[in-house]
């Protein structure tokens, strides 16, 4: 096949550039580039006795609207809690008695950090520490309550 | 009796010692050729309509079946996974399993695949036949280095190719999924893509997907020139080179694709 | 014509009218010797062919001069360089003053004629195109094919690509020319154009031509000396005149085509009578 010079290229440019395009609508569309771009943010600290199946990159939702997401986890050896650090995106506030609980969205979906703000007039600093927490809630844990309680009220009679 | 088994399996263990060496020089062979070709990287780029001709072969004339393949794939892949996430409620999720198994693995991996069959063969069998002919070795008598003029600007342009490939690929199967998914099984397409969007990490995902297809890229188009340089000047040496270039191809995409994902996807569970 | 040959043991350095030398080169494939003990000497401005049955070593020759292939002893030396002590960027810069015919023409099947005669040229030169088409035609007209500057390769016949291929490898105006089995499968007209044009060229650019060929009628019609390999070595050298007169059993078996003498008919074997009564 003996091509002019002219219309090969234009081919090639075509393709790098429908091939670029797929790569940048693989970026918006299907993954999180938008989001991921703003590295302006401010860090809070919360501190769990049980994080669940909580993980790093997980979303922080204040009314079910992403606000920010999980940068660190780790285990403090003095008081063996979790402590969890959120980057939250500039702009969005907490007051310092907001509530921290991990929650999963639906029966099986992601387990994500839900942020209740409270009613309190001072608002929480870059490295504010979350005073109020709840930890995710254990479905053997909760199941193994059930049956105590179940055994209790039975020999209770 | 017992001295023509001896003599048996010394032979055969001559045999042997001579393939390994044989096969251990053609290793060796092989990584000065792949040192000399990145070597003559320059001249494949300052003569860069060489290169955007062999783009052309390699990356334009794959765009068929590479788009033709990558839509049924996204379909096949909604319709498997729609069945099986339907017995645990999580069809929302249908997406979010389309859009990871096509950016972390199957774009970069079929395509790599079906790269390696369509332009991998024929790179291979355009510079055997060029070895053949004696065209090489007369551009070498007229002081024109074939690996500068003729093996560096395929490399170059089947490695340009391949990720552009792995995309189109990625994204022809999310639309495939988007048809079966949305169109097809009603699916609410607000679900579809937000739960794709926010499980579909552009660090992780995007970029190892796109570090994968490049890497499978450099073996591939590696190995097509290397064997087309190295075959026999003969029709059956050819011929047998064509077949070996797909043949160690695919088997290299998917020794790396495990090695790549043990690295990159490893922390994940965690 | 007397002084076409000169002895190969005087020094190649001190004498400038020589173009090639080979002194005393041997040269192996694996275990397989090609030559042994090769020595000749190819003055300037002239035609030698370098005759011999297929698979003697003529073509190992034509490698050697072109830095294709090293000897592994004695020198091969082109206007008094010796070609396998050249690194990479010498051998290339030498190679810019050759010309090589490939059997059969070796032209770039993807390129047209007209591409294929320009590549050197755009390759090796800063020539502007108006200037490298006029040369390009120039060539073509040389070898009669003007009007075929713009077929494909596919498109020519065997007798065609050989001239073009021959154009392409004067493209450069080179010092030395070769030329690999230029007669093979040609026919009688495209024998006779080939063989004139070599002759032809050569005198009228002043280059030196080494022809590696088997055909000895035409051989012996255009060439000023011509050497006779077999099985590594130099068996018989003279001009046509000396040939055509020569009693030499292997020149006499080569020039007349006889099935058997010095080169044997019958490939190496067990006696006839005992291998067809032999037991399977």
């Amino acid at each position: 096949m003996n091509l002019g010079r002219t219309s090969l290229d234009v081919w090639v440019g075509i393709f790098v550039a429908i091939g670029i395009g797929a790569i940048l609508f693989l970026a918006l569309k299907v993954g999180n580039l938008v989001s991921i771009g703003s590295p302006e943010g401010y860090r809070l600290e919360a501190r769990f006795d049980n994080i669940g199946g909580l993980k790093v990159r997980a979303p922080a939702k204040a009314a079910g609207v992403v606000v920010g997401r999980v940068e660190r986890i780790k285990l403090d050896p003095a008081t063996y809690q979790a402590v969890v650090t959120i980057k939250i995106d500039r702009g969005y506030e907490f007051t310092t008695d907001t509530i921290a609980s991990i929650l999963t969205s639906g029966l099986l979906g992601e387990v994500y950090i839900g942020l209740d703000a409270g009613g309190d007039t001072k608002m929480l600093p870059d490295g504010g520490k979350l005073a109020k927490t709840q930890s995710a809630v254990i479905l053997e844990k909760l199941i193994g309550q059930f049956l105590f309680d179940k055994a209790a009220t039975g020999t209770g009679k | 009796m017992l001295s023509a088994v001896a003599t048996g399996i010394a032979d055969a263990l001559g045999r042997l010692g001579s393939v390994s060496i044989a096969a251990i020089a053609r290793l060796g062979y092989a990584s000065r050729f792949c040192v000399a070709v990145v070597r003559e990287t320059p001249a494949a780029f300052t003569r860069l309509h060489l290169t955007v001709r062999e783009i052309y072969f390699s990356g334009v004339l794959s765009l068929v079946i590479i788009l033709v393949s990558g839509l049924f794939v996204g379909m096949v892949l909604a319709l498997q996974g729609f069945d099986v996430l339907q017995r645990y409620g999580a069809e929302q999720s249908l997406g979010v399993l389309v859009a990871l198994s096509l950016v972390r693995e199957l774009g970069p991996v079929v395509a790599g695949l079906l790269f390696a069959s369509r332009a991998g063969s024929a790179i291979t069998a355009e510079i055997g036949l060029m070895k053949a002919t004696e065209q090489l070795s007369a551009m070498e008598m007229m002081a024109v280095d074939p690996l500068a003029r003729v093996v560096a600007p395929r490399f170059w342009g089947g490695v340009i190719s391949m990720p552009l490939l792995a995309a189109l690929f990625s994204t022809m199967g999310v639309f495939g999924a988007y048809l079966v998914g949305v169109r097809l099984i009603d699916i609410d397409p607000g679900a579809f893509w937000g739960n794709m969007k926010s499980a579909v990490d552009f660090r992780f995902d995007i970029v190892n997907g796109i570090i994968k297809s490049v890497v499978f890229g450099v073996a591939v188009s590696m190995i097509a020139v290397f064997e087309g340089f190295d075959a026999k000047p003969t029709a059956e040496g050819v011929s047998s080179a064509t077949t070996r270039t797909v043949v160690e191809s695919s088997l290299a995409i998917l020794a790396l694709d495990f090695v790549l994902t043990v690295f990159m996807f490893r922390g994940l569970g965690a | 014509m007397s002084d076409a040959s000169v002895p190969a043991s005087v020094s190649a350095a001190a004498r400038p009218e020589i173009a090639v030398e080979l002194a005393d080169v041997t040269f192996a494939y694996d275990r397989r010797t090609v030559l042994d003990g090769i020595s000749m000497t190819i003055p300037r401005g002239r035609v030698v062919a370098i005759m011999g049955g297929s698979g003697c070593g003529k073509t190992t020759i034509l490698r050697l001069i072109g830095g294709q292939l090293k000897a592994r002893s004695g020198r091969v030396l082109v206007a008094g360089q010796s070609v396998g002590d050249l690194d990479r960027d010498a051998l290339y810069a030498m190679r810019r003053k050759f010309g090589m015919l490939f059997q059969f023409g070796a032209l770039f099947t993807d390129m047209s004629v007209y591409e294929n005669i320009a590549f050197a040229l755009r390759e090796h030169t800063d020539l502007p195109e108006e200037l490298i088409r006029d040369l390009v035609l120039m060539k073509l007209h040389a070898v009669g094919l003007r009007g075929a500057a713009y077929l494909m390769p596919s498109e020519l016949s065997g007798g065609m690509a050989r001239r073009v291929a021959l154009a392409r490898a004067v493209a450069l105006d080179p010092m030395l020319v070769m030329y690999d089995e230029p007669f093979a499968g040609l026919d009688p007209i495209s024998l006779g154009v080939v063989g004139q044009m070599i002759r032809r060229l050569n005198d009228a650019l002043g280059i030196t031509s080494v022809v590696v060929t088997h055909d000895v009628y035409e051989s012996l019609k255009i060439v000023d000396y011509m050497y006779f390999v077999s099985e590594g070595r130099i068996v018989a050298q003279g001009t046509p005149e000396e040939v055509r007169a020569s009693d030499d059993a292997f020149v006499r078996q080569f020039v007349d085509g006889e099935p058997d003498g010095p080169v044997p008919f019958h490939y190496p074997a067990s006696p006839y009578r005992a291998e067809l009564l032999a037991r399977a």
